[in-house]
């Protein structure tokens, strides 16, 4: 019994290492729970102890990152958009993109607007779908 | 009680660690992906309770039970955690046993002293106190 705990736990043998009142917390601050069965609340945190494992290393698997030897946010927001499991965690790890490029973005988006119109001079016809 | 933004946080040190030991010997992991990783676990215990909470109000229950967590995590595609957490959950009941009596035994001791209807009234107070664990022991029976 002690090497099946030790063999599940992985972190100092002990069953759950994430606090059982911060997992309280976070549960009780949905409006809609009234009350939490003990075994459902080391469940919900030994959940989430299995679920910061899969997902750090299907990250790290998968991640497209330059850096072998590293996992980044890149790997994590990679994940959240291309694997439909992680997929309700794409809000909160949105893509990032380097701010110069953004602003070039904004700048060739407007400029196609502008050619546009000339183009349209002799038109009638409107493009609605610029995307 | 109302939460402070950081209640709802998992200690960093312990979400560090958990990816640590997951990952390959000599892996970094940078600040910003520990942080993600840490928002991404208070998501999960969120959107988890919710749908563990869904499962309970249609067994017309108030009180989240642990099936309703397993459920959950099916309903979630998690499926591989399952299995892993029925053993976790066994060893754990069994710990949570194992406490039970040894606090039984322990106050049973503390009561040698007093008469035999004080040792009633002390029972009594243990009773309200392991309030929380009979009421697992009830669930057990109803799943």
């Amino acid at each position: 019994a002690e090497m099946a705990a030790a063999r599940l736990s992985g972190t100092e043998n002990r069953l759950v290492s994430l606090p059982l009142s911060r997992i309280r917390v976070i549960m009780k601050s949905s409006p809609e729970v009234s009350s939490i069965n003990q075994d459902a609340l080391f469940l919900t945190a030994k959940a989430t102890e299995l679920f910061v494992q899969y997902l750090a290393t299907y990250s790290y698997k998968h991640g497209r990152g330059k850096e072998k030897n590293a996992l980044t946010y890149t790997d994590l927001s990679h994940t959240a958009e291309e694997c439909e499991t992680f997929q309700f965690l794409a809000d909160i790890l949105p893509k990032k993109i380097l701010a110069s490029k953004y602003l070039k973005m904004l700048e060739k988006e407007k400029r196609d607007g502008e050619v546009r119109e000339d183009d349209d001079e002799g038109e009638k016809e409107e493009d609605e779908d610029k995307a | 009680m109302a939460e402070r933004p950081e209640d709802l946080n998992l200690p960093n040190a312990v979400i560090t660690r958990i990816i640590k030991e997951a990952l390959p010997d000599g892996v970094n992991i940078s600040k910003e992906a520990r942080s993600a990783i840490s928002r991404a676990a208070s998501v999960f215990v969120l959107y988890a309770t919710s749908c563990a909470n869904n499962f309970a109000m249609k067994g017309k229950r108030k009180t989240l039970n642990a099936g309703d967590v397993l459920s959950a995590m099916e309903e979630m595609e998690f499926q591989r955690f399952v299995a892993p957490l029925k053993e976790s959950l066994e060893v754990y009941r069994r710990e949570q046993k194992g406490k039970k009596e040894a606090r039984k035994d322990k106050d049973k001791k503390a009561d040698s002293e007093e008469q035999d209807k004080s040792r009633e009234e002390d029972n009594d107070d243990d009773d309200e106190r392991m309030e929380e664990e009979e009421q697992n022991e009830e669930e057990e029976v109803d799943n």
